[in-house]
């Protein structure tokens, strides 16, 4: 049992790295386009948000299964939120280094005047004390308190949602969708709280 | 306004297609030399790169006349060309999807004959013109400009096509008419992007310009680019070309022109007013809420040579078009 567990997250880390092998290799053989650039922010933007959903996805995936499967999810969503952190990582070294050439007087005035890339911004950094406080020997240590601290990935999600809904342009169809999937899991925590209070 | 007409260009200057390829081609292996030596470890690369380089031969060869070569002359640039690869799959071409590659992939369900266009408003002669009309009254030309898009990327594009104003003169609008306001096509079972539910855009997309912006001799009609037909994702078969303002003023596919006493609205205008205005002239001094503008991308652009370029005021065309907003704010009027 413990043997298949240790299996499996190796096998999820594998998966997860395979977006950003495949965007490398993509990349190393000129197969993104005329602006590289542009593709590589907005795929490791996009894999970013959709590892936050399935983060978030997990609590409400294992009440679910509660009973009723001998899946267990939870183990697994440590994985997923340090995941979720490193493609946001990727996302935002990949804009300062391929857009912006490292230029820092233009990220800093980009980071200042636009407020879509603030909250972005904001996002990834409020992931950072989250992905490090993520091993076995933190969780000990802070104990109640690390509880507290991990409930930032939801201030995290509605930076995220905000960093999506500004950039609206002539279709609306994305965000509405990772709009409505992280209103959804907000909403179901929401719900769960005020269940258990009671 | 000074601008040099290239006149009487002999057959001897006129840029033959093989000239086109042959550019094309030393391109082509000067891009996989290139990319060979940063990557020796990788063979494909070199037949992605030829694959991509040829224009497809169903677009027929267009009889032109070929820009002079000079650098006085504006409507030519010596600037490295955009491969006909990244012209021809790198569209914002919203009809057919928001993605880059949407128009490439999509627009193939276009049918562009026949084709008329509808000219109303404030003019001698209105109604509905076949394409084949209006062409056989507008000799084909070469221009080789500029392209500034808003987000902040750019290329340099050989078009063929000819003057925006001799073709508006030949429906002989009336004294009354103070702009121009052009309507690409509106049709759901074709372009796909005008069924998406979330589009913020009410088709059909609209465009305009001031009648001196749109007479102006650098304002230009396109029917063609790099001596062939204009593919469909570039806005076949009749789309504008405004070197001097953001790509998104050169509309596409093009079915009615009507002439207007007033500022006709426009569609990014109707979006978002704040950030798109009606003159939308490149500008490095006035960003754009979403991207700076001092500087652009040229493309093609690669990861660690992203060929950033600053962005000169009118797209480079200030000598010829800065006297047409004399005395306007230019950070007001947009």
């Amino acid at each position: 049992m413990k043997n298949s567990l240790r299996r499996n997250k190796w096998l999820l880390m594998l998966l997860l790295a395979v977006p950003a092998l495949a965007l490398t290799y993509a990349a190393a053989t000129n197969q993104l386009g005329p602006d590289p650039a542009d593709a590589l922010v907005s795929e490791t933007g996009e894999w970013t948000i959709r590892l936050l959903c399935l983060t978030l996805f997990v609590s409400p995936l294992a009440s679910l299964l509660r009973g009723r499967s001998s899946f267990k999810p939870l183990p697994y969503r440590r994985i997923l939120g340090v995941a979720t952190w490193v493609y946001g990582i990727l996302h935002l070294v990949c804009y300062a280094a391929f857009l912006l050439a490292f230029q820092w007087g233009d990220i800093g005035a980009e980071l200042i005047e636009r407020p879509y890339i603030t909250v972005g911004f904001a996002a990834v950094l409020l992931m950072t004390p989250l992905a490090i406080t993520s091993t076995d020997g933190m969780v000990r240590k802070l104990k109640r308190r690390w509880k507290t601290l991990h409930k930032l990935v939801y201030a995290v999600a509605l930076l995220a949602v905000a960093h999506i809904v500004w950039q609206i342009r002539s279709d609306a169809g994305e965000a509405i969708v990772y709009s409505l999937i992280i209103a959804s899991l907000l909403i179901w925590r929401l719900l769960e709280s005020r269940r258990a209070k009671s | 306004m000074l601008i040099k007409k290239p006149n009487d260009i002999r057959s001897s200057e006129i840029t033959s297609e093989s000239v086109y390829l042959n550019r094309r081609k030393f391109m082509g292996v000067s891009g996989s030399l290139l990319v060979g030596g940063a990557l020796a470890a990788c063979g494909k690369t070199e037949q992605a790169e030829a694959k991509v380089i040829e224009p497809p031969s169903d677009l027929a060869p267009l009889d032109f006349s070929a820009v002079e070569k000079s650098t006085a002359n504006p409507f030519f640039t010596a600037e490295v060309l955009t491969p006909y690869a990244d012209v021809t799959r790198y569209n914002n071409f919203y009809e057919f999807g928001t993605g880059k590659d949407d128009p490439a992939k999509h627009a193939s369900a276009l049918t562009t004959n026949p084709w008329q266009v509808k000219v109303d408003g404030e003019v001698a002669k209105p109604g509905t013109y076949n394409l084949e009309d209006i062409l056989a009254k507008n000799p084909l030309e070469e221009r080789i400009y500029r392209l500034r898009c808003v987000e902040a990327w750019s290329m340099v594009i050989p078009w063929i096509g000819f003057p925006l104003g001799a073709m508006l003169q030949q429906f002989e609008p009336t004294s009354d008419a103070k702009y121009v306001k052009f309507e690409t096509l509106v049709r759901k079972s074709e372009m796909r992007g005008q069924r998406s539910f979330s589009s913020t855009i009410d088709w059909p997309y609209e465009e305009g310009l001031r009648m001196d912006e749109a007479m102006h001799p650098l304002s230009f009609v396109a029917t063609g680019l790099y001596g062939r037909e204009i593919p469909k994702q570039n806005g076949a078969p009749l789309r504008l070309v405004m070197p001097w303002k953001y790509g998104f003023k050169s509309i596409k596919s093009i079915v009615r022109i009507s002439f207007t006493k007033r500022q006709p609205a426009t569609s990014w205008q109707q979006i978002a007013p704040h950030e798109y205005g009606f003159y939308a002239n490149v500008n490095p001094e006035v960003d754009h809420p979403r991207w700076s503008q001092a500087s652009e991308r040229r493309l093609p652009s690669s990861l660690f040579e992203p060929n950033r370029i600053d962005t000169q005021p009118f797209n480079g065309y200030g000598e010829q078009v800065a006297g047409l907003y004399k005395g306007m704010n230019l950070a007001k009027y947009y």
